[in-house]
């Protein structure tokens, strides 16, 4: 490893609202040694040369899932992602696609924060549970039914990555879907029949044009675009089966 | 929340899909290249006599209108969401023109196999 420290050049989009009618690129020459993320330049940018710059982070271990933006043009988590990898060329990081800027780097996700409220992303059981039952068992292929899925950070990559919700933000997404998809596989829940109307819905599964760039750019492998495609197969046959099957058969 | 009438779509363009993936490129290779260069196959093979006689026969007739109505809604659906993909986004009237058209092919297609005769 190269522990001298060299200079990269990093090109970041402004936004302040009260006194910017739009974005720009403001560049800064950043000092790094080969273990520094996009993440610690940022984070010399504003202790060093500009206080003014915002941006969102938590954890810098690509599991709060709050630093996502735009580096070099790929969706990616500011933390995960290392300025030795661009030097020696600029470079350029950016606030997440298809979102509002709130400021510099901050986007507004509201839009995300109401859909994913919509789809219900916890347990609901048909029948409350007492303490005195004890805890739920489950089998490890239970578990490994929906373990994959269950590892969204809510970051918000996969949003930024798709086409189809880039076009049309009433689309539910990529991460929406993958915890449709991971809380109607639990052996625990039984309220799919809550969230499945959304998966068929206008706004449901059938935007997806199965591009699966959000499975390209997740960090945490959950393969949001298997989800969405699972669940055409289900909304389809759900749509033609839906008057010949009892309610309550196909959980 | 109004349901989404895409499944109907969406298992006509996967159905076109999948037949057009297993099929099509061979039978590009059987009619526009093998037979009419003669390669491998006999030039005959799609002579006028052969392909109306194909055509005559229950599953010759079948094998067809499978073929040519499933590629067609396959296209209708690809180019309906290409529109969208590439920034026109007509809703309702893109709708009708593609898959109206194909719509019409799949009769088109449907009454001229009739009238051929068996």
């Amino acid at each position: 490893m190269n522990t001298s420290e060299r200079m990269i050049t990093m090109e970041v989009l402004r936004y302040r609202p009260e006194q910017d009618e739009t974005p720009f690129f403001q560049q800064f020459l950043v000092p790094f040694t080969d273990d520094m993320s996009v993440l610690q330049g940022l984070q010399y940018i504003k202790d060093e040369l500009e206080g003014s710059l915002s941006f969102r982070w938590s954890c810098r271990m690509a599991i709060c899932g709050s630093c996502g933006m735009m580096i070099n043009g790929v969706p990616k988590l500011a933390c995960h992602t290392f300025l030795r990898d661009t030097y020696p060329n600029t470079l350029r990081v950016e606030a997440l696609a298809h979102f509002p800027i709130e400021r510099d780097l901050v986007i507004v996700m509201d839009d995300f924060m109401a859909k994913l409220e919509s789809i219900r992303p916890y347990i609901i059981a048909d029948t409350p549970r007492a303490l005195s039952e004890g805890e739920y068992l489950q089998t490890p292929a239970q578990l490994d039914l929906y373990e994959q899925f269950s590892s969204c950070i809510n970051c918000l990559l996969c949003y930024a990555a798709c086409p189809q919700y880039g076009l049309n933000s009433k689309f539910i997404g990529p991460g929406a879907m993958a915890l449709v998809h991971r809380y109607n596989l639990d052996s625990r829940d039984s309220g799919s029949a809550q969230r499945m109307p959304l998966v068929h819905a206008e706004e449901g599964v059938f935007n997806c044009t199965a591009v699966g760039y959000c499975s390209q750019v997740c960090p945490k492998k959950v393969d949001p675009a298997n989800a969405v495609n699972i669940n055409k197969t289900e909304s389809a046959k759900d749509y033609f089966l839906r008057f010949v099957t009892p309610k309550g058969a196909g959980k | 929340m109004k349901r989404s009438n895409a499944p109907i779509f969406w298992l006509l363009f996967g159905a076109g899909g999948m037949v057009s993936a297993l099929i099509g490129p061979v039978l590009v290779f059987i009619t526009g290249i093998a037979a009419p260069a003669g390669m491998l196959l006999p030039r005959e093979l799609l002579s006028y006599a052969n392909v109306l006689s194909f055509s005559q026969h229950w599953a010759g007739k079948c094998f067809l209108f499978v073929i040519i109505f499933l590629f067609l809604w396959h296209s209708a659906h690809r180019i309906f969401h290409t529109l969208h993909d590439i920034g026109l986004h007509a809703g309702l009237g893109a709708k009708l023109v593609c898959y109206g058209a194909a719509t019409t092919g799949t009769l088109v297609a449907g009454c001229a196999l009739l009238r051929l005769g068996w």
